[in-house]
């Protein structure tokens, strides 16, 4: 299937001369939520910003449905709303009629039905006459999403949608987005929460220094990089590990109880049964084991750690 | 063409003159009338004609001017210059609409206030000053011209200016006075030289001439000049303002 937005070859380099972004070639496919993981700086606003007109590349191009976002920027804009990473709203105008303006200025004719369904949905219609200012943090994020919504585009950018919201709006926030991917909508949005991506994503693009490191579906990458623990806790500690253990990627715990193995979860042999087995003829006894799998955190951390 | 787009700009912008209606009409209506009260009535009765009319008349075409001048300007770049201050012209920037309809927007509207405007202090006069205009449809067409020229002038402000000092600094600075020295309270040519050829320099001395012209019939200039001059400031406006979008001067990163 043709991808809904194409990336290739973006480089950005900022008027300081700093290289924010360096070649970046990335697909989205058309109706899932992408992720955008990586750290502060890693520059995945001005990726975003970008590709929908506020920052100008220096190389590359993108194409939004098959347009140009240069040279078709018309077709490619109104297919795109954009919840930006900053508060920034109007002021002195009511909720309404910065709704009114978000739809009028990407060409569509105004309709009371579709903006008063977007502000029912993100329970700011009891505000409508109200002015921007006196929204509080929480109702202002909620407006900039109502307001990206207001033309009804296929494609919606949330760039870290989450930062400093109360936990009530980040649920009614990831309501909301799974809504619109059932309506066939295509959701990318910013984070440096893994467990936000963790959380929410169909696929996963790892960012950072303006290099994008894999692009995996969510399951692969944790597959694929996954690593597992398996978790010994011994009947008499130890003082230090034997030498028959010591070619084993092996922990002792500071209190001598605890053994840590760690394995790829990806390969066919793990070592558990040859491990055990020197453990056994060591006269090493243990209680209990469990294994676990290591987080996305532990994958983000190790990924951009190389 | 976004139809919708500039009307979205446009109606935005007329709002704002709404919610601010003292600062935006009222406040340019009663200056200019007390300029009529102090300058047409109390000492203008004392003062000769110029070139046949009431110098409380004579001075009237020139502070409409005064006035169309100040609130084009300020009007306009303050409209372009808010959201750029507010980080909200992001919204815009990523719109589907063109350089050209933005410009129609924003433009369009201070346009329309400066004309109301004018068109509101032209009728208070009448209240202070008897007033007969001579070429009507001339007199709307400088009006217009003159409200659409610098309605661009104070866009480019707004669109260059990244503090508000820098938004005040060419009316107050430039424009302020260059529309004191040009010819709103005299007629040049009662001005020795040099002056008289210095104050050739001066672009606000067509415009009020011209200006002048439609409504007595007199002239400071050839209205054929003064035309010529405002038409040849738009298009330097024009210019600039295309070269601005074109570059993403002061707007894009
Ligand atoms: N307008 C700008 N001018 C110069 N440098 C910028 C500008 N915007 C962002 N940067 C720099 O580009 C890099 C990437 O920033 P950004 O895209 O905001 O990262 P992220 O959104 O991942 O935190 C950072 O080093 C940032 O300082
Ligand atoms: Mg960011």
């Amino acid at each position: 299937m043709e991808p809904v937005i194409s990336i290739k070859g973006i480089t950005k380099t900022y008027a300081s001369g700093l290289q924010a972004l360096k070649n970046i070639n990335l697909d989205i496919h058309r109706g899932e939520i992408f992720a955008l993981l990586g750290p502060n700086g890693a520059g995945k606003t001005t990726l975003i910003n970008i590709v929908c007109g506020i920052v100008t590349p220096s190389e590359g191009s993108v194409c939004v449905d098959g347009h140009d976002i240069l040279n078709d920027y018309r077709l490619a804009r109104a297919r795109i709303g954009l919840v930006p990473q900053e508060l920034l709203t109007a002021a002195f105008e009511s909720v309404e009629a910065t709704m009114n303006f978000s739809r009028g200025l990407f060409g569509k004719p105004s309709d009371p039905v579709v903006i008063e369904r977007i502000l029912r949905d993100l329970s700011l219609w009891d505000k409508r006459k109200a002015k921007v200012m006196t929204l509080s943090g929480g109702m202002k994020r909620r407006l900039l999403i109502a307001k990206a919504l207001s033309h009804e585009p296929q494609i919606i950018f949330l760039d870290e949608p989450t930062a400093g919201v109360d936990v009530e709006l980040r649920r009614d926030m990831w309501e909301m987005v799974r809504q619109l991917r059932e309506r066939g909508v295509t959701i990318i949005l910013t984070t440096h929460y893994i467990e936000e991506a963790e959380e929410m994503a169909d696929r996963i693009g790892v960012i950072n220094n303006g290099k994008i490191i894999v692009v995996e579906e969510k399951a692969t990458l944790m597959d694929k990089l996954g690593k597992k623990q398996l978790a010994l806790t011994l009947q008499a500690p130890l003082t230090q590990l034997p030498s028959e253990l010591l070619n084993y990627p092996l922990e002792l715990s500071a209190d001598g109880y605890a053994l840590t193995y760690t394995f790829d979860a990806q390969q066919e042999h793990s070592g558990i049964h040859e491990l055990l087995r020197s453990l056994d003829s060591l006269g090493i006894d243990f209680k209990d084991l469990h294994s676990s799998e290591s987080s996305l955190e532990e994958i983000f951390v190790s990924l951009v750690k190389e | 063409m976004n139809i919708y787009g500039i009307r979205a700009i446009y109606i935005y912008e007329m709002s704002r003159t709404l919610r601010t209606i003292t600062q935006s009409i009222a406040s340019p209506i009663l200056s200019t009338t007390l300029y009529f009260v102090v300058f047409g009535a109390a000492i203008g009765s004392r003062m000769g004609e110029i070139d046949g009319i009431s110098y409380g008349a004579f001075i009237i075409p020139g502070l409409l001017m005064l006035s169309l001048l100040n609130e084009s300007i300020s009007n306009a770049s303050f409209g372009i210059y808010f959201p750029k201050f507010m980080g909200t012209i992001y919204e815009i920037h990523s719109a589907p609409i063109s350089p050209m309809e933005i410009v129609i927007g924003f433009v369009g509207a201070a346009v329309s206030k400066s004309v109301i405007l004018g068109l509101l202090i032209l009728a208070t006069a009448r209240l202070f000053v008897d007033y007969e205009i001579a070429h009507p449809v001339w007199m709307v067409g400088f009006l217009l011209l003159t409200a659409v020229t610098f309605s661009l002038f104070g866009f480019i402000i707004g669109l260059w200016a990244d503090d508000f000092q820098k938004l005040q600094v060419i009316p107050l600075m430039v424009i302020m006075p260059l529309t004191f020295l040009g010819g709103a309270f005299y007629s040049i040519d009662m001005l020795p030289e040099p002056w008289h050829t210095v104050s050739l320099f001066n672009p606000v001395v067509y415009l009020v001439s011209g200006f002048r012209w439609s409504f007595y019939g007199v002239a400071d200039v050839n209205v054929a000049t003064s035309l010529g001059m405002i038409c040849f400031f738009m298009l330097i406006c024009l210019a600039a303002i295309t070269w601005i979008f074109k570059t993403g001067y002061r707007l894009k990163s």
